[in-house]
């Protein structure tokens, strides 16, 4: 059984890297290199080898009304292969980014951290056990948000660490009130019993986890927090904050829960679209103003996210498949945009739009890749953003939805709008800057062009015969809604 | 023995008796676990305590001189690891990670309740170690002014 070494390998690795590495940063750039490489390899042979099935495990041999249960079904799988990537090249990103910054092992434990919380929260088939790694998770991010040590930094981390407080806070009352309600802490259980309570006490439930879960996606009201701390971290780490942790903890769980364990209410599906289509808005108005490119990318990210919402509160398998694919392509071009944001902060020293200029020269790696990002996230053809959002506001015009559409077409243009000034300032800037402080070494441009290239790959997921084996499985899974405690808890019986 | 560190002489008399004891009860508290209420966290906390109390009392350099910090960070790390190690001899040896894959000795004798005990111990140490390190990592940090 491979699914413990989700969360083994990594908290393995971050903490030996602890115990081994001296004052240089050697060993601990190999061990997280192998351990992330090792889980990237895992994922994906699980996701390619096993379909439509779904494994559970019991920590400590403790059978399920007992014990912790780890369930991998297609839907785990695909967000694993997920943050596998986005973390594989972060890390090989990182390498001589954060060189740059200092030569420090402490760096690598915490990224080691991140991937553990976020891997046990996907893996994870437990409520509690799941706040267990959301915290695990969010604290080194906090701490990695602060790597920098500066005044703003600390800023940034201490805004990230009030509103990720209160967030838990709100997510383990709404945990303490679901088992007060089924006495159970499983999710398949506590799935089996709902629909036998009164319906008052999941209107309750459910208000406390979209509160929760959605301060930790940034959805629109709840997004105060996030333009400071993704673009005060250091840009691999925003790339994985933006990329895969908010939705890893956000999108991710909301999915399991609102789908899997309440079998979808209307109710909620209906808070998805709304609070989906003010995020797509007012985050993209709000980008657009942005001269600072980093703060520019977190706030997209927030109209990213409200896209994914979108496609979530639809509901239908259709939406479900942009959702998902959204989710995909989105963790794909915003890193690679990170990675642009930080390749020129670190060639130029500044992050303002207008002090850029001529950087096709200067980095032609860096621009040509910050170009593909941008026709990504924009929705041009044939990059891959351009089908996931095809497919969003199809599903949103045949679910009898046509407002919902035509506020996703605007946010699409708005955003292909704030990419041409990201281009047109930045890139092709009028500013003449002779000569770049730091070289950008083959690490980072290899993470940047295997990026770019999956821009272009990740299309190919809708083609007939390629989605049937990729998203097909992953929108089963979310589309059977409850059939989830079949899976989970027949496969139990079945060992 | 710098007399002008730390507090006063009859703080720092009373601490020299009553931090081994402090000790003993957190080792009580850790080794009592699987038996009355109790356990590694609670038992780390209070072998913190005992050292955070000398820190006080005697003050950060006589501290250092006293114990070795490099060696309980190792410690703090090592204690992690060998909790995982115990949970992968579970795996290949009891079948799932962390399951038990010792004997589990008599109902409520003291060496009892298979892995329990171990494990305990081993998340002692680690609490302690932790909570220690953090109090001494953030009580020799210097106030830098932000720009």
């Amino acid at each position: 059984m491979i699914l413990p070494y989700y969360i083994i390998i990594p908290l393995l690795a971050a903490f030996l890297i602890s115990l081994i590495a001296g004052k240089k940063d050697n060993w601990a750039v190999i061990l997280s290199v192998i351990a992330v490489s090792a889980l990237l390899i895992l994922s994906l042979f699980s996701f390619i080898s096993m379909k439509e099935e779904t494994i559970t495990y019991s920590m400590s041999a403790w059978s399920i009304p007992y014990g912790i249960v780890l369930v991998q079904d297609a839907l785990t799988s695909f967000i694993l292969v997920m943050v596998s990537i986005i973390s594989f090249t972060s890390l090989i990103f990182s390498i001589q980014y954060i060189r740059h910054l200092s030569m420090d092992w402490k760096y690598y434990s915490l990224f080691m951290l991140l991937v553990t919380g976020m891997n046990g929260v996907i893996i994870t088939g437990d409520f509690f056990n799941l706040y267990v790694f959301m915290e695990i998770a969010l604290f080194s991010a906090f701490a990695l948000v602060a790597y920098g040590s500066k005044a703003e930094e600390f800023e940034a981390a201490f805004k990230y660490a009030v509103m990720g407080s209160v967030s838990s806070f709100l997510i383990l009352a709404g945990i303490a009130v679901t088992y007060s309600a089924t006495s159970t802490l499983t999710m398949a259980k506590v799935a089996e019993v709902l629909p036998a309570v009164d319906k008052k006490v999941i209107f309750w439930i459910g208000g406390l986890f979209i509160a929760g879960f959605g301060l930790k996606a940034a959805a629109m009201p709840f997004h105060a927090w996030l333009p400071d701390a993704h673009s005060s971290a250091p840009a691999p780490i925003s790339s994985m904050l933006s990329g895969v942790l908010i939705k890893a903890l956000g999108i991710y769980v909301m999915l399991r829960i609102f789908y899997n364990v309440f079998n979808a209410p209307e109710v909620f599906m209906k808070i998805f679209l709304v609070l989906g289509t003010i995020s797509i808005i007012v985050g993209v108005f709000l980008a657009i103003g942005q001269w600072d490119m980093k703060r520019l990318l977190a706030y997209h990210s927030i109209s990213q996210i409200g896209y994914i919402l979108l496609g979530m509160g639809i509901a239908t398998p259709l939406g479900i498949l942009g959702a998902i694919f959204h989710l995909f392509n989105h963790a794909i071009f915003k890193s690679l945009l990170f990675y642009n944001a930080g390749s020129v902060e670190m060639a130029l020293g500044t992050r303002d739009l207008r002090k850029m200029g001529n950087l096709m020269k200067l980095l032609p790696t860096t621009s040509q890749t910050s170009l593909i990002a941008s026709l990504s996230i924009s929705g041009i053809p044939p990059f891959n953003g351009f089908f996931s959002k095809l497919i969003i506001i199809i599903a949103a015009l045949q679910a009898g939805l046509p407002w919902y559409a035509v506020f996703a077409i605007i946010g699409s243009l708005l955003t292909l709008a704030s990419f041409m000034k990201v281009q047109r300032y930045g890139f092709k800037g009028e500013t003449v800057i002779d000569s770049s402080e730091n070289k950008i070494g083959w690490r980072m441009n290899s993470a940047m062009i295997t990026l770019a290239v999956l821009c272009i790959l990740t299309s190919l997921m809708v083609v007939p015969g390629i989605k049937e084996v990729t998203l097909d499985p992953v929108v089963k899974v979310i589309a059977d809604k409850t059939e989830y405690i079949q899976l989970v808890l027949g496969g139990m019986n079945g060992n | 023995m710098r007399q002008n560190d730390g507090m006063t002489l009859i703080v720092k008399t009373v601490t020299r008796i009553s931090v081994w004891m402090i000790l003993l009860y957190g080792i009580y508290i850790i080794f009592h676990g699987h038996l009355s209420p109790g356990g590694g966290f609670a038992g780390g906390v209070i072998i913190a305590l005992a050292f955070l109390n000398v820190m006080l009392a005697y003050g950060r350099k006589f501290t250092s001189d006293w114990l070795n910090i490099g060696f309980l960070h190792d410690l703090e790390s090592a204690s992690a690891t060998l909790f995982l190690v115990i949970g992968i001899l579970g795996i290949s040896i009891g079948g799932a990670f962390l399951a038990n894959f010792i004997t589990k000795g008599e109902l409520f004798a003291l060496l009892s309740a298979g892995t329990i005990l171990p494990l305990n111990i081993i998340i002692g140490i680690k609490v302690g170690m932790s909570l220690f390190l953090v109090a001494w990592v953030l009580a020799g940090s210097k106030t830098v002014k932000g720009e």
